[in-house]
């Protein structure tokens, strides 16, 4: 079942147009992976789906809403994670946590339980966010993301500021997002992670996507190794 | 280019932005206009007085008191019949005359048998600011000179009165007109007891809104800083609750600062008063109950509006730094109302100037207290409603903005085609 319908979705900047008339759909326990370069539209993309920024033209449906006409609908299941994200460094892991699940309607003591699981701090989760490494808070913020079970997760360059072994920590936790049903769009450069999460994928750039298919199918078509040979194949 | 050379460039880059720069242009236009201010006041001070006189005495010592107001001041009216009080007073209102003195019947007899002469000096206040009463302390000059020439006469002629009569052989009652309303005072008592109002409450409210405001343009400018603002606006809360949230929060420090300071600021003012201080509830001049609580409503709807206005400076701010600068009209508009409240009084305002003060919103509760002891609860009660469609208007569109592109992306195209080639 379609979660996400995006059809001819074009974003202008003044006269700047950021997305040009680009379409895809993500299916429910699908990863969905939007791939391309710096200032290719992926973020615009996302923040759109988000319910961050506004439509052009074209149209963005998720799970049977129109992102125009019913955003807060949308925003009751869907889930976020921006690139560059931060906590409110004056509270402690728990609290943050606490904060988030405090909006949601559901048990928001097994969503804290839920997301200190995900980011798995320790004991640190008791700390100041100030205190915490660039990878820590970037796993709190992913257990921020799918702790409330959304069932479409928006994730802009996960893995973002992990070393390794965390990277591949929040990889294993995102499939197992997936597993369980829920759409996961997510963008990345790192062309390896999104070849081994996702399903799907997108090359985007220049606002425009200009392939999509499987991994397995553009590795086929354009007779590369890996994604990142298709990528340049496919801009050159 | 040295190494020396090129970190003083980089250094005076970063410091020289508006965020430095505005707040002293800005506080150089506040020293140079108190300065016209003062030099106004100055000529004011060289300028005659116009005044009015009744000589009911007509003896030698009257006559000096008489050649003395007629060499030293613009008389518009005088007589020797105290029937024309009445008259005289309207000539002094009609024509903006400060006062009119009466020698009373048997001054120069009552002084030469060591009791002090008496004069009655009737004043017109216009307002009750520091620089209204400026003009009224010429009168007290000429007072002090009609004391001093009177003394001299005495001791030249060896006039056989008390010492302390001879030294200042006048007294003199005050009554003073102001605001349709008869008190007996001189203008500089009046304006004194009601320091408290011109100087406390401006000071409070301008430092509670500089304080709260700037508290919510740094929070938004915090959450874009720390990226947390994108997270909280995925989130299932409506844009209305996010607004209100930061504005609710924010007053209810900015109420807990206004306590403070109005306990700080009141001992403050208490250790300049003298414990024989004046009563204002015997002059009729103190605030009611109901007027406090009109001031309460003035002043919390206003830093409603404040923090509104902040707010949706605080959607411009890009970071912490520039938050700062976004201070500043926030600043500007608190202190006008602040000092122009301090030293005069929004009813001898000319047109255009009161119609200013009337349209900053912080300036309600500032002119609230001296209007409700005059009972104008007209100004007070439209000042409120002005403030509230003010408030609920700024809040409507803060919202609308949080619903637009603008809060994440900034408002121009020239910047955001800068962040993309930049990201490219």
């Amino acid at each position: 079942m379609v979660a996400v319908d995006v059809k001819n979705l074009v974003k202008h900047f003044g006269s700047t147009e950021a997305v040009k008339d680009i379409s895809f759909t993500v299916n429910k326990g699908e990863i969905f992976g939007l791939i391309g370069p710096n200032g290719a539209g992926k973020t615009t993309a996302l923040r759109i789906v988000s319910t961050l920024l506004q439509i052009t033209s074209g149209s963005v449906n998720i799970l049977g809403f129109d992102v125009k006409k019913k955003p807060e609908e949308i925003r009751k299941f869907i889930s976020y994670l921006p690139e560059d994200a931060g906590a409110y460094k004056n509270l402690t892991g728990r609290a943050y946590l606490r904060f988030i699940a405090n909006f949601f309607e559901k048990q928001s003591q097994e969503i804290v339980s839920l997301g200190i699981e995900i980011a798995d701090l320790g004991d640190r989760i008791d700390d100041k966010v100030d205190t915490y490494s660039k990878g820590m808070k970037r796993r709190l913020l992913v257990g921020r993301a799918l702790m409330t079970k959304p069932k479409l997760a928006i994730l802009d360059e996960p893995t973002s500021g992990l070393d390794v072994v965390n990277a591949q920590e929040i990889r294993k936790i995102i499939k197992n997002t997936a597993r369980d049903g829920a759409a996961v769009l997510l963008s990345s450069h790192n062309m390896l992670e999104v070849e081994y999460l996702c399903d799907r994928i997108a090359l985007i750039a220049e606002g425009k996507i200009i392939e999509e298919g499987t991994p397995k199918a553009l590795l086929d078509k354009y007779d590369a190794n890996n994604i990142e040979e298709v990528f340049v194949q496919v801009v050159a | 280019m040295s190494a020396l050379g090129n970190i003083i460039k980089k250094e005076l880059r970063e410091l020289l932005t508006p965020a430095t720069i505005l707040p002293i242009v800005f506080i150089a236009l506040i020293f140079g206009s108190i300065g016209s201010s003062m030099e106004g006041i100055t000529e004011e001070l060289h300028e005659k007085p116009v005044l009015g006189f009744i000589n009911e005495d007509n003896n030698a010592l009257s006559t000096i008191v008489t050649s003395i107001l007629e060499n030293e001041s613009e008389v518009i009216f005088n007589s020797s019949d105290i029937a024309d009080k009445q008259y005289g007073l309207e000539q002094v209102k009609q024509q903006d005359g400060l006062a009119l003195i009466i020698i009373t019947q048997n001054f120069s007899k009552d002084i030469l048998n060591d009791t002090r002469g008496s004069l009655e000096v009737y004043w017109m206040m216009k307002g009750a600011g520091l620089f209204d009463t400026i003009s009224s302390e010429v009168v007290e000059g000429l007072i002090s000179m009609i004391n001093r020439e009177i003394s001299k006469v005495l001791i030249e002629d060896n006039a056989t009165v008390n010492a302390s009569i001879a030294l200042w052989p006048t007294s003199r009652t005050d009554t003073t007109y102001f605001k349709d309303r008869e008190i007996g005072l001189s203008p500089g008592a009046i304006s004194g007891m009601l320091s408290s109002q011109s100087m406390l409450i401006p000071i409070v409210i301008m430092m509670i809104i500089i304080m709260a405001g700037s508290m919510v343009i740094s929070s938004m400018a915090l959450e874009k800083e720390n990226k947390t603002l994108e997270t909280l606006l995925t989130l299932p809360v409506k844009r209305t609750s996010i607004v209100t949230g930061k504005i609710a929060a924010s007053a209810f420090i900015g109420l807990i600062f206004a306590v403070v300071y109005m306990f700080g600021m009141n001992q403050y003012f208490q250790g300049f008063q003298m414990s024989e201080e004046l009563n204002l509830a015997d002059f009729d001049l103190a605030l009611t109950s109901s007027d406090f609580l009109l001031i309460g409503i003035s002043l919390f709807i206003t830093l409603i509006a404040a923090l509104a206005l902040c707010m949706l400076l605080g959607t411009m701010a890009k970071n912490y730094k520039s938050a700062q600068t976004l201070t500043f009209p926030v600043t500007m508009l608190a202190m006008i109302p602040m000092f122009v409240t301090m030293f005069t009084d929004f009813d001898t305002l000319p047109l255009a100037l009161k119609s200013l003060i009337f349209a900053i919103p912080f300036s309600h509760p500032m002119i609230a207290p001296r209007a409700l002891i005059f009972n104008d609860y007209v100004l007070v009660i439209g000042g409120i409603i002005y403030v509230l469609i003010f408030a609920i208007v700024t809040i409507l569109i803060v919202v609308w903005v949080f619903k637009t592109d603008r809060l994440l992306t900034g408002s121009t195209r020239k910047k955001w085609k800068f962040g993309l080639t930049r990201r490219r």
